[in-house]
């Protein structure tokens, strides 16, 4: 924990999303930590950040928790509501309880870890962040993913990986269905570095050989009359 | 064509003409829909059947050469800190990179700040070229967010949320491989040269209530002061212009059928949508309802081509209108010439290697556009330079200003947004029923009561 003089805290019973916003888009002044109370929910809690600030949001959050999020690290206590980490460019984000639809949506970097389930479409169109989530993901999990690596530990709903494009997945479950053009893979010595990597970095240690890789068969790259329903 | 003997009896069927016969042998050689760029290219009920009423003893005109008119158009000013105001209710399109070259993107940012309009990126994010090039750009955020980040965000004047798009409301965009080069691919995050499908759904909402959440998350990263368009390809436009203001847009794009594309199927662009003549009224028509029409501004865009359809889309109701293919064809497209090294070159024999000819050609999807327009090709984008292209725009846009500016004044306007509904008259019955004016010579609105 920071020294008082580095830590500041908004309660939102009292103080606006907005004003909590300005203040971490502003310069800081030296400021390290930032403790969220009350949240209740609020959408946009800490969003747009572009410093090396750490926010720890005391409970559950709305939409878009940390979305865009640069260089800082945001901690939701609690639950996170859709599109957690939206195009996170860096930094790491972490849900301590579950994740609703969209987490991690189009996010560029970073690392963004979910301690409980993630809803539908976790990853959706990954452009190079990582994912861990410690329990299952839902439905169409990494639709359209080009970048990045996620790691799930439980199971996949239905859909996983549909329209992948570069990015990887590794499932320590049982997946209900892959989508169109993902493929499971044998896992390489870099696939077990990766995942060990990865669960190290969430602090979790179930052994990588437990996972299977899922990743693009590349069918769909160039357009073809054998696609058919798959365009 | 060859010439036919003089006694072949010849009856061409309505239902399979020659179009509709190349069409289905076509298909059946290869078993793939056609994709095509540009817009919708059959006759449709269009701006072309709107006349002016100008003014003669029961309204007063002015001075067509001396007496002022404004065309001054403010752009964002129900929630933003910073709304936009421009010179002139004509903007440019979003077009991505990837369809068009860095050239191009140059030179639509240089005529647009030459002439006090913006201009808008497209899907695949925001050159450094466009940005410096550009004095107001407007950065849209499109389902497939490529190369969307909040550096280029907060670096915008305005962002446009694009739900849809005329060409094909309701589908992604498309760029074949042979234009996903080097610097596409590393800006879309993806491998160079595959055949790339943007999403049709943005990832991290659905629906008109969460896009009001949506909204509120670009509000917040910038800090309130950036302006949000939110952008519709025009189907059912009464009910989404009502549910993007509810979701608090600052200002409504509706984008008709006629609007264009770098490559979309064919039965897409010439069979969804409706044309931007029903567009504009539904969109003022919904605007009103919610007594929003003086709160939130909008755009209308979709085979806007001369000062004619500009003054008509803004008596309509239109605040500013935006264009995309009649800037391509400013700037050479179809043209049989291009300009290099300051020596007129011809383009004809390349539009022959695409099978088409200048004036004809929608082949923007292969990248070998002929006059360096649409293309990634290092060869091709030569023929389109910069200063070249910059100032064919500008003499476009500034004559496409002009007229509107003429016709207000003709109409008694010294403001070219107090052009409105009664300066019009329909030339045909379906052009009065989709724009709601009376047709010529008549008091009668299809559907909306009067007499012939």
């Amino acid at each position: 924990m920071a020294p008082a003089a580095q830590r500041v805290i908004f309660d939102l019973k009292r103080q606006s999303v907005r004003e909590l916003n300005q203040f971490l888009h502003g310069e800081l002044d030296g400021v390290r930590e930032v403790l969220v109370e009350n949240p209740d929910g609020a959408h946009s809690l800490a969003v747009g950040l572009n410093a090396a600030v750490r926010v720890d949001i005391g409970g559950h959050a709305g939409y878009y928790a940390a979305g865009m999020n640069k260089t800082a690290t945001v901690v939701v206590h609690g639950n996170a509501g859709p599109g957690v980490a939206e195009n996170m460019m860096s930094g790491r984000v972490e849900v301590s309880g579950f994740a609703s639809g969209g987490a991690g949506a189009s996010a560029h970097g970073g690392l963004l870890i979910i301690r409980g389930d993630a809803g539908l479409r976790c990853g959706i169109s990954l452009k190079g962040a990582d994912i861990v989530v410690g329990g299952e993901v839902g439905n169409f999990s990494a639709f359209m993913a080009q970048a990045g690596r996620i790691v799930i530990c439980g199971d996949a709903g239905d859909g996983l990986g549909d329209s992948l494009y570069e990015a990887v997945i590794y499932v320590r479950g049982a997946v209900r269905s892959l989508g169109a053009d993902a493929r499971i893979e044998p896992m390489s010595e870099r696939d077990h570095g990766a995942v060990r990597e990865l669960l190290a970095a969430a602090g979790l240690s179930h052994p990588s050989s437990e996972f299977k890789r899922i990743a693009s068969s590349r069918s769909l790259y160039h357009w073809n009359a054998d696609a058919r329903q798959s365009y | 064509m060859a010439t036919l003997p003089a006694d072949l009896q010849l009856e061409e069927s309505a239902s399979f003409d020659r179009q509709i016969i190349q069409y289905i042998q076509r298909a059946a050689a290869t078993g793939l829909y056609e994709i095509r760029g540009l817009g919708a290219k059959r006759r449709l009920p269009h701006f072309d059947d709107l006349v002016f009423l100008g003014a003669s003893i029961s309204r007063y005109p002015l001075e067509g050469y001396r007496e002022k008119c404004s065309s001054s158009t403010l752009l964002g000013t129900r929630f933003a800190k910073r709304p936009l105001k421009l010179a002139m209710p004509i903007t440019i399109a979003g077009m991505s990179f990837g369809a068009l070259s860095a050239n191009v993107k140059e030179a639509l940012g240089r005529a647009a700040t030459e002439l006090g309009t913006s201009t808008t990126t497209g899907d695949g994010g925001m050159t450094s070229e466009e940005r410096e090039s550009s004095k107001t750009l407007v950065y849209q955020c499109l389902p497939s967010r490529y190369g969307f980040n909040p550096d280029d965000l907060r670096k915008a004047d305005a962002i446009e949320v694009v739900i849809g798009q005329g060409a094909k409301p309701g589908g992604g965009g498309m760029l074949l491989g042979q234009k996903v080069s080097a610097r596409v691919a590393a800006m879309r995050t993806l491998p160079e040269g595959i055949d790339q499908r943007s999403a049709c759904r943005h990832p991290d909402w659905t629906g008109p209530d969460d896009l009001a959440i949506k909204i509120k998350e670009l509000r917040e990263i910038t800090d309130w002061q950036t302006p949000i368009y939110v952008k519709v390809g025009a189907t059912r436009v009464f009910h989404d212009v009502k549910l993007a203001v509810h979701a608090g847009a600052d200002v409504v794009v509706v984008d008709g059928m006629q609007g264009g594309t770098a490559a979309t199927q064919w039965a897409f662009i010439e069979h969804v949508g409706i044309p931007s003549l029903a567009a504009v009224r539904l969109a003022v028509d919904a605007l009103e309802d919610l007594n929003k029409k003086e709160e939130v501004q909008l755009i209308v865009s979709g085979g806007i081509r001369t000062g004619a359809d500009v003054a008509k889309a803004l008596a309509l109701g239109a605040d500013a209108v935006s264009i995309g293919q009649g800037v391509l064809v400013a700037l050479g497209c179809n043209s049989s010439s291009f300009v290099q090294h300051g020596q007129h070159l011809s383009a004809t024999a390349d539009y022959h290697k695409l099978g088409t000819a200048p004036g004809f050609c929608h082949h923007c999807q292969t990248g070998r556009c002929p006059v360096g327009v649409t293309t990634q090709d290092p060869v091709l984008e030569q023929r389109l330079e910069p200063a070249v292209g910059a100032r064919r725009v500008r003499n476009y846009l500034q004559t496409l200003n002009m007229e509107l500016t003429m016709i207000a004044r003709a109409c008694g306007k010294q403001d070219v947004h107090h052009l409105e509904r009664e300066d019009l008259a329909a030339l045909t019955i379906e052009a009065a029923a989709m724009a709601g004016v009376p047709l010529a010579g008549t008091s009668w609105i299809p559907g909306r009561g009067g007499s012939l």
